[in-house]
């Protein structure tokens, strides 16, 4: 069996996981902070992967950044990097889809801290990016958990959007969910059947895995 | 010395309250604020501590401008030297006791500050325990600690003691009358409690729909004329029955029922539920010391 379909989904699910934190942190404290008139805007933005069929996300993507467009030309051009049928533009896209997977808990978490915790923060000096790092994130590890969990079982079951920009390209585009169409396709039921187990088995097991730490049965267990 | 002239229309419900209030506080003082919910009492102090911006007006501390609406100075709330109590406490959940002080602690403060806290306020035993683990009176005491290790020169209390049973709240007080002493605070409380008020403070301020309406010392203030009783104590009115030519009236002070005579005239002012104050005069008092 053909390992790089698997290795590809990971490397794609850990690479988006690890981005989506570095945005969705800023991102959720934002909108969890401010009053501001552009608040209910980007929290449409953010949303719009949930509602929006894939391929309609896939499709702009590819007028957007195709290297013979204007902005995917100036990227190329610039910075060396293809966005169509690539890696990178894989990671950028699913991140892009997953966003509020990942805003969301992290936003909801934020602003269920009460008010004081952070003006206490505030009085005593700290910076807000302090205030974030010390007292708003270490008291909703919760939200953050179900935040990478989500995001990262996101991206291991994205199809469209892989389908629409990235091609199936052995070990640069094709990911399981691509492989196991494809194998379907060509009547190969039994690789197919394997990488569908896989799927299986790893989103029960990241899935099962955020509701026993979330519900506190694994400290239960220790103690 | 704090001069407060501030003024700002809060949203408040079923249309908007104007509160301005301008008033000087001696250095040293212990100023309580009374008065129904949402006259602006808790807003006062948000306002003190920065938290929240004043539209018009200024505040001044000990020669400093924290605040000026005309010269669009507004000092930072860190900047401030303020140890606040919230009503909630506030405690950072994801720390035991004694990083919740560390975290609050300034870093060119005094290193002894710490463990001289947390002996006056006998928190030592439980400064390894999350705050989760407290109870309503250990949480209290925590919060004071924290702001006390800010090595503040403003107090602000806001209803610190609301939440907690009488006892308790009894032996809080003199953990506050102790430390607004040792550490020559300025104290501003916000309390709803008369017998609280009569045991803290030294200066009243009775606020109604954001004005000040009255000031002065918590007896002038709360019976608007001076006792000079003995004993005085605060309570409530439970009942008031008729006893031949006399009435008596129950009043609870702290957890003890209290008969007290009184005319039929005095009686025609009360019912149950009044707060009052009990007075005596000329009596003997027996003292006995007590085996604990």
């Amino acid at each position: 069996m053909d390992w790089g379909p698997i290795y590809l989904t990971l490397k794609l699910a850990f690479a988006t996981t690890f981005i989506l934190l570095l945005v969705g942190i800023p991102l959720g404290n934002w909108l969890s902070r401010t009053t501001s008139w552009w608040k209910p805007l980007v929290e449409t933005l953010v949303s719009m992967p949930l509602v929006l069929p894939p391929t309609v996300l896939g499709f702009y993507f590819l007028i957007a950044f195709g290297p013979e467009q204007f902005l995917g030309g100036w990227i190329d051009k610039w910075f060396g990097v293809k966005l169509v049928f690539s890696f990178p533009g894989l990671v950028l896209a699913s991140v892009i889809y997953s966003l509020p997977f990942m805003v969301q808990p992290i936003h909801s978490g934020l602003s269920s801290l009460p008010n004081s915790l952070l003006e206490a923060s505030e009085l005593m000096g700290k910076s807000k990016w302090k205030t974030l790092l010390k007292v708003g994130l270490p008291n909703i590890k919760p939200s953050l958990l179900t935040g990478i969990i989500l995001s990262f079982a996101h991206t291991v079951g994205e199809f469209g959007v892989v389908l629409m920009i990235g091609g199936s390209i052995p070990n640069k585009t094709r990911v399981a969910s691509i492989a196991i169409y494809e194998e379907v396709e060509a009547l190969n039921y039994t690789t197919a059947h394997t990488y569908s187990l896989l799927l299986l088995v790893l989103a029960f097991g990241v899935l099962l895995s955020v509701y026993l730490i979330n519900g506190g049965y694994l400290k239960r267990f220790w103690k | 010395m704090i001069a407060l002239d501030i003024s700002k229309r809060l949203r408040a419900e079923g249309g908007y309250l104007d509160l301005h209030i301008n008033v000087r506080i001696e250095a040293g003082e212990w100023v309580t604020l009374y008065g129904p919910s949402g006259v602006g009492k808790t807003s006062t102090l948000r306002m003190l501590s920065g938290l929240m911006k004043p539209d018009k007006g200024s505040i001044i501390v000990s020669d400093t401008t924290w605040f000026d609406a005309s010269k669009k100075v507004n000092l930072k709330p860190g900047l401030r030297n303020i140890g606040y109590v919230f009503q909630d406490f506030a405690l950072f959940p994801n720390m035991t006791v004694r990083q919740n002080l560390e975290f609050a602690r300034k870093k060119s403060g005094d290193g002894k500050m710490l463990t001289t806290v947390l002996d006056m306020i006998e928190l030592a035993d439980l400064q390894d325990q999350k705050p989760a683990s407290l109870s309503g009176g250990q949480k209290q005491r925590v919060a004071l600690a924290r702001a006390l290790v800010q090595e503040p020169k403003v107090l602000l209390l806001d209803e610190p003691l609301s939440a907690l049973d009488p006892a308790m709240r009894f032996k809080l007080q003199e953990y506050l009358i102790r430390v607004h002493k040792e550490f020559k605070l300025t104290t501003l409380l916000v309390s709803h409690d008369i017998s609280e008020i009569s045991r803290l403070s030294n200066t009243v301020l009775v606020m109604e729909k954001g004005k000040i309406i009255r000031q002065g010392s918590p007896s002038q203030v709360l019976l608007r004329h001076d006792v000079s009783g003995k004993f005085k104590f605060t309570g409530v009115i439970i009942s008031i029955e008729k006893a031949d030519l006399m009435y008596v009236a129950n009043v609870l002070v702290q957890d003890q029922v209290v008969r007290v005579i009184a005319t039929a005239e005095e009686v025609s002012t009360l019912k149950p539920g009044d707060q009052v104050m009990v007075a005596s005069k000329a009596f003997n008092p027996l003292i006995y010391k007590l085996e604990i």
